[in-house]
């Protein structure tokens, strides 16, 4: 039980804030959002994969990646591959010059299906392709860097470098890829309407239970051995180094598992939204997502999820307001973050949490009385 | 990527329709009857629609990239919106506009064309530029069963029930130009290049089977580069190499600036060498200047400079509404057509409803006498029949039109091209 408490949940205030965000997304949000921003919110949480991997990887491990976009574009492109081949029936595309296959490889003049494409008509080779391709991806390149100890801003340079040719990749390839327009119009799901307002919520609340797990994944991993390495690697590699251990292949594994989050958001936003494109996988999106993470605090899970929704509710809703001069107030939100809470929002939470956690305790002493001895014992427990 | 082009329906339009109720007082006692229609029986399907108004939206980059090139366009439709509320509105009622920032990122188009739909229930949507935009937001609008008005000229091989093109598709644009080139140049030899994405490798493919199977020329050269590259340097030194009669180019956007600086800087002039180009508009000589690029020539369907009563009018509105130094160039003018188009298939059918609106828009008669291109007509198969012309670029800017097709039907999947 303590295990769980503390590993899991990261002690009391971890668990808090954990529940606290779980009731959020799961009660609160589908309570008193219409299903069309609830839909919103749920594209919002599919970058959070993305911003909790950076708090993972930069947070905590140092590596400061600005190309997690390469990982989110290759998730969500393994699963669009496998949504516009169950789109693309022979019957859907008799107008082509080649039915069957995608239209974007008719209108490019390719008349077979490309041998790359043939695995993705299999559900289950899909959702492995989702974790395995980019965390095969990310062992390539952390074991090109690492081992060669190539790190700090020079690992950052270089995986920009890859998310840029990536795109360029995706875009000039565009008879196999889709080119700039991406992967559109994708309707079902092994026959099920992903378009559909239940479909949707369904989705949600998928999204939802995985990112989750993916902070309870994380925090095993943090409050591990392998977590307080992490961080000696951080703030002094060689010493570690020096004791013995194999930095290279710390870094290879967090960069690894990193990918392999961010490549579940990218899935999830494929099916909640509909399409992919190659806008996912640049600079700017790579970027943005490590302001998610920097705006919610970069030592914190749950933070990196508030990060992604405060700056995505602003995007929307200034957006919607003031359509000429939106980027101006999120550049003043950036700022006011930054210049406000050095921290991020988790620094904020830090800095007043205890005020909550206090009044908290407050009610559960008063509630204390109503319940009996034996679970009240746990309750003290888990406070030591 | 295309943009510009302006015409001036309003106050050829407010003249007719001056003219129309002297004429006929019946007129007059229509226009009554329409008012008092109530809101329930135009608009079976829950739209934006009161007793006295009709809410729209417009759908465009005003952020990134794309919105030096979107701009014109929302300012056309705005113009052709005032100008329509201005002579009544439709149906009686004032048209509102509900104003999104696609951003110059295809998710958010769908993002915002999905909220105009959902929430906002707008009755129509003027929007969506590139191609990518396009495809991004198509599903959105077959889904909530919404209806767009989309004004580039773009690659063809689309047909959607919810949207209408008010732009050229590729043949329209493609075919005329090049029958222009090898009869006036005699043209035999042609080094194609272009921007890498569907729209000028879908304009390239049916440009080459053109000059090979109809024409009997030969495509020395075709070259694709990446979306805002600026090194032109190879493909200059290959074309020096290849001498072509003619060089075909889909170069677009910003990419332009460099690949006519190249071009000149290397000697490579209207003087000696036929240029032709289907991507550049009186908005992007802006950018390239028209030192850079005089004597070449662009197929395109309108040019600010044509001289017609309906184009002087557009113009000067334009002008009036957004500022004398803006320039108009074809999708400026495709855009502007959106909202008159618009406005006639809703008075044919008496409602709002989308279906209503696409099934008179089907009918294949909606025709614009008044469209600052000249003469325009709604296929049923969305698309527009309009005129080819070649313009010639000169240092102002301006383009002379040198050369003006018949109207052509619009064939958005040309057979034998595909």
């Amino acid at each position: 039980m303590s295990f769980v408490y503390e590993k899991l949940m990261g002690g009391k205030k971890g668990l808090i804030g954990f529940i606290i965000l779980a009731a959020l997304i799961l009660v609160i949000f589908p309570l008193f959002l219409d299903s069309f921003r609830l839909n919103l919110v749920g594209k919002y949480l599919t970058y959070a994969f993305a911003a909790v991997s950076l708090v993972l990887l930069w947070g905590y491990g140092g590596i400061l990646s600005l190309g997690q976009g390469i990982f989110f574009g290759l998730g969500g492109y393994a699963m669009a591959m496998f949504l516009k081949l169950e789109a693309s029936s022979p019957e859907n595309t008799a107008i082509q010059s080649t039915p069957g296959i995608p239209d974007f490889m008719d209108w490019n003049q390719i008349t077979e299906l490309p041998w790359f494409w043939e695995p993705f008509t299999s559900f289950t080779f899909t959702v492995l392709a989702v974790l395995i391709i980019p965390a095969a991806f990310a062992y390539l390149i952390g074991a090109a860097m690492f081992k060669r100890r190539v790190g700090g801003v020079y690992f950052a340079i270089i995986t920009q470098v890859i998310a840029v040719i990536l795109t360029v990749l995706i875009v000039g390839q565009q008879g196999l890829t889709g080119g700039i327009n991406g992967i559109t119009d994708l309707r079902t799901l092994n026959g099920w309407d992903i378009t559909s307002d239940s479909a949707k919520n369904i989705f949600y609340f998928v999204n939802c239970i995985l990112l989750l797990a993916v902070i309870l994944a994380s925090r095993v991993i943090l409050t591990s051995k392998f977590g307080r390495i992490l961080l000696a690697v951080r703030d002094k590699e060689d010493r570690v180094r020096f004791s013995g251990y194999d930095v290279a292949n710390f870094k290879i594994f967090v960069f690894c598992f990193a990918a392999m989050i961010s490549a579940i958001g990218g899935a999830m936003f494929t099916l909640q939204v509909g399409f992919m494109s190659p806008s996912f996988v640049g600079i700017v999106p790579s970027i943005e997502m490590v302001i998610f993470a920097a705006v919610g605090g970069r030592m914190s899970l749950i933070g990196a999820v508030y990060g992604t929704l405060l700056i995505n509710f602003g995007k929307t809703t200034f957006s919607e307001s003031f359509p000429e001069m939106w980027l101006f107030l999120i550049g003043g939100l950036f700022i006011a973050v930054v210049m406000l809470f050095p921290n991020g929002l988790a620094g904020l939470w830090d800095d007043y949490g205890h005020h909550i956690t206090h009044k908290l305790r407050f009610i559960t002493k008063g509630v204390s009385k109503l319940i009996p001895q034996s679970m009240l014992r746990k309750v003290e427990d888990t406070r030591s | 990527m295309r943009k510009t082009s302006t015409s001036r329906l309003p106050s050829i339009m407010r003249r007719r329709f001056v003219k129309g109720l002297m004429a006929l007082p019946a007129a007059i006692l229509l226009s009554n009857m329409s008012l008092s229609v109530s809101a329930a029986e135009v608009n079976t399907t829950g739209l934006a629609v009161t007793d006295d108004t009709v809410t729209v939206g417009i759908l465009h980059s005003l952020t990134g990239t794309m919105a030096i090139s979107e701009t014109g366009a929302q300012e056309a439709e705005k113009l052709a919106i005032k100008q329509i509320n201005d002579m009544g509105g439709i149906l009686g009622r004032q048209i509102e506009i509900i104003q999104e920032d696609g951003a110059s990122d295809w998710p958010t188009f769908a993002e915002k064309s999905k909220k105009l739909l959902v929430k906002d229930k707008v009755a129509a949507v003027f929007g969506a530029w590139t191609s990518a935009s396009r495809k991004a937001v198509l599903p959105v609008f077959e889904k909530e069963n919404g209806l767009l008005y989309y004004p580039t000229f773009y690659e063809g091989l689309e047909q959607s029930k919810n949207v209408i093109y008010t732009g050229q598709e590729a043949t329209q644009q493609i075919l005329d130009g090049l029958n222009w080139v090898a009869k006036e140049k005699e043209a035999k030899t042609f080094y194609l290049i272009g921007s890498d994405y569907i729209w000028p490798r879908t304009s390239m493919k049916i440009a080459r089977k053109h000059i090979e199977n109809v024409l009997g020329g030969k495509v020395v050269g075709e070259e694709y580069k990446p979306l805002g590259n600026t090194q032109f340097g190879s493909v200059i030194n290959k074309i020096r190499l290849k001498k072509p009669d003619v060089i075909y180019a889909a170069v677009v956007g910003g990419s332009n600036v460099a690949w006519f600086k190249q071009l000149k800087a290397a000697g490579i002039t209207s003087k000696k060498q036929t240029l032709l180009t289907i991507s550049v508009t009186e908005d992007e000589v802006l950018g390239i200047g028209g030192e850079n690029l005089e004597g070449f020539y662009s197929i395109m369907k309108y040019f600010q400079s044509q001289d017609n009563e309906n184009n002087k009018a557009f113009v000067k509105a334009f002008k009036e509404m957004w500022g004398e130094d803006s320039v108009i160039g074809d999708v400026t003018q495709a855009a502007y057509l959106g909202p008159w188009l618009w406005k006639a298939a809703v008075e044919r059918a008496g409602s709002f409803d989308v279906d209503k609106v696409v099934a008179e828009s089907e009918k294949g008669d909606i025709e614009l006498t008044t469209a600052p291109e000249g003469y325009v007509k709604l296929h049923k198969n969305h698309h527009l029949w309009s005129k080819a012309r070649v313009g010639q670029w000169k240092k102002d800017g301006q383009a002379t039109v040198v050369y003006t097709s018949e109207l052509i039907e619009p064939d958005p999947f040309p057979a034998g091209y595909q």
